[in-house]
């Protein structure tokens, strides 16, 4: 038998898109989506890309107020759920004074990440840029000329990078790796992307870390120093698993659920930013950040409470990164330790120990949506295929 | 305000009303149209947005282009000479009255 109530905690892509999904799966049932953030949910990618630059935050919006009235969810904005009672089978809200509690009889976790604040002196001069609020900030103080330093190159670091630039601001961008985005890509698209930003008057503080920030700017740890009158902070996530530990839920990094993204409480299930579950292909606990994970893991998730089962998550990652004119695509997933083969400029191939994990190309659709075709589900995974397919 | 209206695959019509400069993508999420779901927010990544341009319109919005071309191939229905990605159309007052149909499925 299906769950009468569906209580869903945040309200970002992932939780919407449960949201919706358990409509569409004919889930008949009650369902309140609790979100801390004000306003309707949306969508965060533009947030480094084109809304800092056209302020558009109505193109952001992911569902009109209209579709909770016509769908009948209950849309709970600027709420946080403070405490999970699982053996009551409730949370605790904050709001209005009152200790407000909801039952439910599922609960699905979609609670996402936040800015990891790394010990810095002087870390409170810095923004964030994750939440629509900052990125207003954020647009703000790009409206006057200035320096400015971004601590973490990563790809939101990277993509704001991007942005200012070619604003005509002074940009200069401190990593402590000594390269780009590499947690996230192979070295020779870290390398790709370095000479693209430094080309374009990018300065790059590789393997250096910021220790100290203040009015004039960020100190390093060679000593060196960077003048700016702004700087951003993008040193990556934490996972917001607190709600679960505190409920005695298994976590690791994130909250840990199994195959059909059920947390170690069955009533409970988990997706997106805040999870942490099985790579399909290698079975290794993996966490995503990305709008492909959070909206395929709601499906599954929607798909199994509304029906009653479901076949285990096998989704294809897939991630972009718009740096100015510089299009990333990313197909797959190479975890720690992948090798690598460059095809040609800005199009790489990535191996585990099980063959072809991953593929990386610039400006590349072509090839791009072969290699999601391949690495998908029912796909051969094989090299020479995909080699073939490029050179067609 | 530009008039635009879907076409679902089983016939219904939805009419709606969006700004100009706005994608045919943007104008049905923003309007709750099913049968677009615009998973990539119009950064050419999903090839969820599939949409057929009505016979009338195709000179209007024009050909697609090559990127198009190339995601459409990930589209989960069949893809037409009228397959357009909806993202990629921006309405302007030529487009005004613009009828697109949608596809079966989108994922
Ligand atoms: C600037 C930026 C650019 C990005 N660019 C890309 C990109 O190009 N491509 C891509 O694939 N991905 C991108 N991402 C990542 C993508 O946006 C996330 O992976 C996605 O939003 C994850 O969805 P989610 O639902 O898991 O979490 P979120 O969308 O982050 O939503 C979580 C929500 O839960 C709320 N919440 C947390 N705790 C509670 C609580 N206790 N009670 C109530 N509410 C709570 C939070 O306030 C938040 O609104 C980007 C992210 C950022 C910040
Ligand atoms: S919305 Fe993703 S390709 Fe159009």
């Amino acid at each position: 038998m299906s769950p009468e109530r569906v209580v869903i905690v945040g309200a970002g892509q992932g939780g919407l898109q449960a949201a919706i999904s358990l409509r569409q799966n004919g889930f008949d049932g009650a369902i309140t989506l609790i979100g801390a953030e004000p306003g309707l949910p949306y969508q965060r990618p533009p947030l480094s890309k084109a809304y800092l630059q056209d302020g558009k935050a109505e193109a952001l919006v992911l569902r009109p107020a209209s579709f909770f009235e016509s769908k009948q969810v209950e849309y709970l904005p600027g709420s946080s759920v403070l405490e999970i009672d699982r053996a009551a089978g409730e949370v605790r809200l904050d709001g209005a004074g009152a200790d407000r509690r909801l039952g439910y009889d599922h609960l699905i976790l979609a609670t996402g990440t936040r800015n990891l604040r790394p010990p810095i002196d002087g870390l409170e001069l810095a923004c964030d840029l994750r939440t629509l609020d900052d990125a207003a900030r954020l647009r703000e103080a790009l409206a006057g000329p200035r320096r400015i330093a971004v601590i973490g190159g990563g790809f939101i670091g990277l993509e704001f990078a991007a942005v200012a630039r070619k604003l005509g601001h002074e940009v200069s961008v401190i990593e402590a790796a000594p390269r780009l985005m590499a947690r996230a890509v192979s070295p020779a698209i870290s390398r790709h992307f370095e000479d693209w930003h430094r080309a374009r008057g990018v300065a790059l503080h590789l393997g250096r870390a910021a220790i100290g920030v203040d009015a004039t700017g960020v100190s390093l740890d060679d000593g060196a120093r960077v003048d700016a009158d702004f700087v951003l902070l993008a040193a990556g996530v934490r996972p917001n698993t607190e709600l679960a530990e505190a409920a005695g839920l298994e976590t690791g990094n994130g909250i840990s659920v199994d195959a059909q993204l059920q947390s170690s409480d069955p009533a409970i299930s988990a997706l997106g930013d805040c999870a942490c579950f099985p790579d399909p292909r290698s079975g290794a606990m993996v966490r995503l950040e990305s709008v492909q994970a959070a909206t395929d893991h709601a499906r599954l998730i929607a798909t199994r409470i509304a029906k009653g089962a479901c076949p285990d998550y096998q989704a294809l990652p897939w991630f972009w990164s718009d740096q100015g004119d510089q299009k990333l695509q990313i197909a797959g997933f190479a975890g720690p330790g992948a090798t690598e083969e460059v095809v040609s400029e800005g199009l790489v191939a990535r191996f585990d120990a099980a063959g072809l994990a991953a593929v990386e190309t610039v400006n590349n659709a072509r090839v791009h949506m072969k290699a999601r075709k391949l690495l998908g589900p029912g796909g051969s995974a094989d090299f020479a295929a995909l080699k073939e397919a490029i050179a067609a | 305000m530009i008039k635009v209206t879907y076409v679902a695959h089983d016939g219904t019509e939805t009419v709606i009303e969006a700004e100009e400069g706005t994608s045919v993508m943007q104008a049905a999420v923003s309007n709750d149209v099913e049968g677009i779901v615009g998973e990539c927010g119009g950064s050419m990544m999903c090839a969820t947005c599939h949409c057929y341009v009505d016979e009338a319109w195709e000179a209007k919005t024009g050909a697609r282009s090559d990127d198009e071309d190339e995601m459409l191939e990930g589209a989960a229905s069949e893809v037409t000479e009228r397959s357009r990605l909806s993202c990629q159309i921006k309405l302007d007052p030529s487009l005004d009255g613009l009828v697109v149909h949608l596809p079966e499925e989108q994922l």
